[in-house]
């Protein structure tokens, strides 16, 4: 066993050895900077600038799944959320508001006002609110919403948390859905025009700023924005995995009962998990929003959430380096390799996106036959995939007898 | 724990209570599971700075009676007084913060976090970071965790553990044993219950236990509820000794009284009709 052990960490003290690790970084950092340089403002980059979105989901979810070991199939939910916020706070969906001359916070030109032909500005009706103020905005109604659908979940686990959390993501884009009509049927107002969505969404404009940040034809800021975001999320992350809540995260996922024992609320530190993955959820769905100029509940299915299951699972649970990996490989495959493939196929008479599901699920499969523990797993999961595997799993069935009987309480 | 043994004799006799007062109140407790008696009606004490042992041969319900004084379990009738307050069916966690710390039969450690990291997490409660602190590690939560890493090697420096930076999984059995109790610790607990701390370690480990239990109560005033198998470690140990058979207690006393209590050698032989 320990043989197995040391060659797996000499493995990876070989590579951590050869450059510092900050080096590492500042490296990576530059060449995700300059990036759009080098594939200039093509479909390569508009592929580039989704997969951040998704790295920060992906990073999101992170803390629930890989942190907190809460399984979590709905997190679509949360985007559906953050993506909404925007519209709600970014578009002309409320014309009435103000009188119908618009609420207009440090809005872009475009957002604020249309020039008249006789001369005169005409106000642009609806709330218009700069991006950087929402994406907090979104952060703290997501965590909110984290809370709220995270504790009704408090006391199940396995396959049971995994259903609910699932329902939960199929009943969030239905109450957006059916909220052409006031919300949860209070009020009259249309919070989504239904199956239409919102559209247009109002473009990133900087605070300071009257004009766009970029433009269909310089797709560059946006980039630059989304890896802005990128960074705020690996920061907060790695500053909590360090920290006593992260510690306290880690207990949790191992032992519950060991963990209340040693004086940690189950509730609390489970809530803060959900709340802040959520937040990061509405972080990027707030983006996606704007980026994508539209909000549409078809965008928010079920599989959005297995999708971003997988880049954690594939990446390496819990680790915030393996997580990324993950979510770039997987979103770039989804968004750039499959239509690249479809352009070459679809001479042959074949539509490689009709199956670009079954690719899917065979490239997951392959993944779970060869490397279960994720490309890039954290040291502790490693260590838990590995010690079963060494150990023959003895004493596993021995894990969960009290828990079984533990009496959660709050 | 450095403090108290830097004050010096004379600061820790005046300000620790008297030995022999109350420190945990025991009355009636009983946890019934479906049609089975597990604890029946058990009335007991824990003074302060007391070293007392639970015993009773396996199925006795010694390790539930534990669950039911730690919040695991709620008991299904009697009352928990511990320190002055009432601690019946509170949570685990409000248990622990109260000031009890337990270890667990089938050692439950965090396995993929080092032993100092294990010790850490028994710091939660008295580590006062909140999350917005953590995300700009604010000075204030720097000092905090510094002072908690060299806190968590004090205590395993304490219980005689080496190997600090090692995985939990990685420790042999004794030293996994002697983390759990670090951990335990760490909460800077008035009462440290031990759910068979001996289990499967040899005489020497035993004795080495034994000694640390003893240091514990002199130096620390940390009381101890144990439950042991091993009556060697028993009977030279305990102020007190609780005999539980079938959830009841059938006999209690110090460890003489106890040894010849026939009751207490007809459960644990058997009687001879």
């Amino acid at each position: 066993m320990s043989a197995a052990l040391a060659s797996l960490r000499s493995g990876r003290d070989a590579i951590t050895g050869l450059v510092p690790g900050w080096l590492f970084a500042a490296v990576l950092l530059a060449a995700a900077v300059v990036f759009p340089y080098l594939v200039g403002s093509g479909s390569f980059l508009d592929a580039s600038t989704q997969t951040l979105a998704y790295v920060i989901m992906a990073l999101g979810l992170n803390i629930v799944v890989g942190f907190a070991g809460l399984l979590d199939l709905g997190y679509v939910a949360f985007y559906a959320i953050g993506a909404f916020v925007i519209g709600w706070f970014g578009s002309q969906q409320f014309p009435d508001v103000n009188g119908g001359k618009g609420i207009h916070i440090l809005a872009s030109d475009r957002a604020t006002f249309q020039p008249k032909l006789s001369g005169g500005k005409l106000d642009i009706a609806g709330i218009h609110i700069n991006f950087f103020i929402v994406i907090f905005i979104a952060m703290a109604i997501t965590a909110m919403w984290g809370v709220l659908l995270g504790a009704p979940t408090l006391r199940l686990r396995g396959d049971y948390l995994a259903i609910v959390t699932l329902a939960f993501g199929e009943i969030v884009p239905r109450v957006f859905e059916n909220s052409t009509s006031g919300l949860f049927g209070i009020g009259s107002t249309d919070f989504s025009h239904g199956r239409q969505g919102i559209t247009p969404i109002d473009k990133i404009n900087l605070p300071w700023s009257h004009d766009l940040l970029y433009s269909d034809a310089n797709l560059k800021p946006a980039y630059w924005v989304a890896l802005g975001m990128v960074l705020f999320t690996i920061f907060v992350n790695r500053r909590l995995r360090d920290s006593r809540l992260g510690r306290a995260w880690i207990a949790v996922r191992e032992d519950e009962v060991a963990a209340a024992s040693m004086g940690i609320n189950l509730v609390r530190t489970k809530l803060w998990a959900y709340a802040i993955g959520a937040a990061f959820g509405g972080f990027a769905g707030v983006f996606l929003g704007t980026y994508n100029n539209t909000v549409n509940v078809d965008q928010f299915e079920f599989g959005f959430s297995v999708f971003i299951l997988a880049m954690v699972i594939v990446g390496g649970m819990g680790n915030i380096w393996g997580v990324i990996v993950g979510a770039v490989a997987l979103s770039m495959m989804n968004r750039y390799g499959l239509p690249q493939l479809n352009n070459l196929s679809e001479p042959l008479g074949f539509d490689v996106t009709a199956i670009s599901f079954g690719i899917f699920g065979f490239f997951l499969l392959i993944m779970m036959v060869l490397r279960p523990e994720g490309l890039i797993p954290s040291g502790r999961r490693r260590l838990e995939f590995h010690e079963a595997e060494i150990e023959g799993a003895e004493d596993t069935g021995a894990v969960g007898d009290m828990s079984q009987m533990y009496e959660v309480r709050r | 724990m450095s403090d108290q043994q830097q004050s010096g004799g004379t600061a820790a006799i005046a300000s620790s209570p008297p030995v022999g007062e109350t420190l945990m109140d025991v009355t009636g407790v009983s946890k019934v599971f479906g049609g089975l008696v597990a604890v029946n009606d058990v009335n007991f004490v824990v003074p302060h700075k007391a070293i007392v042992s639970l015993i009773g041969p396996n199925g006795a319900g010694k390790t539930t009676f534990f669950n039911c004084l730690t919040g695991l379990y709620r008991p299904t009738t009697g009352r928990v007084n511990f320190d002055g307050s009432d601690i019946t069916a509170k949570r685990p966690d409000l248990v622990t913060q109260a000031g009890i710390a337990r270890t667990f039969q089938n050692i439950k450690l965090f396995r993929t976090m080092t032993a100092t990291e294990n010790v850490q997490v028994g710091m939660h409660p008295r580590l006062r970071s909140r999350v917005t602190g953590m995300i700009l590690r604010t000075p204030f939560v720097r000092k905090e965790e510094k002072a908690a890493r060299e806190r968590a090697r004090e205590i395993l420096k304490f219980v005689g553990l080496k190997r600090m930076d090692e995985l939990a999984m990685n420790l042999p059995y004794g030293d996994q044993r002697r983390l759990e109790i670090a951990r335990a610790l760490a909460s800077d607990p008035k009462l440290l219950l031990l759910d068979e701390p001996t289990a499967g370690m040899n005489p020497q480990e035993s004795e080495e236990l034994r000694t640390l239990m003893e240091r514990l109560r002199t130096e620390q005033d940390i009381s101890i509820l144990l439950i042991e198998h091993d009556m060697k470690v028993v009977m030279n140990v305990s102020d007190h000794i609780t005999v539980l058979d079938h959830g009841e207690k059938i006999a209690e006393g110090t460890p003489q009284q106890v040894r010849q209590n026939p009751r207490v050698i007809e459960a644990y032989l058997g009687s001879q009709a």
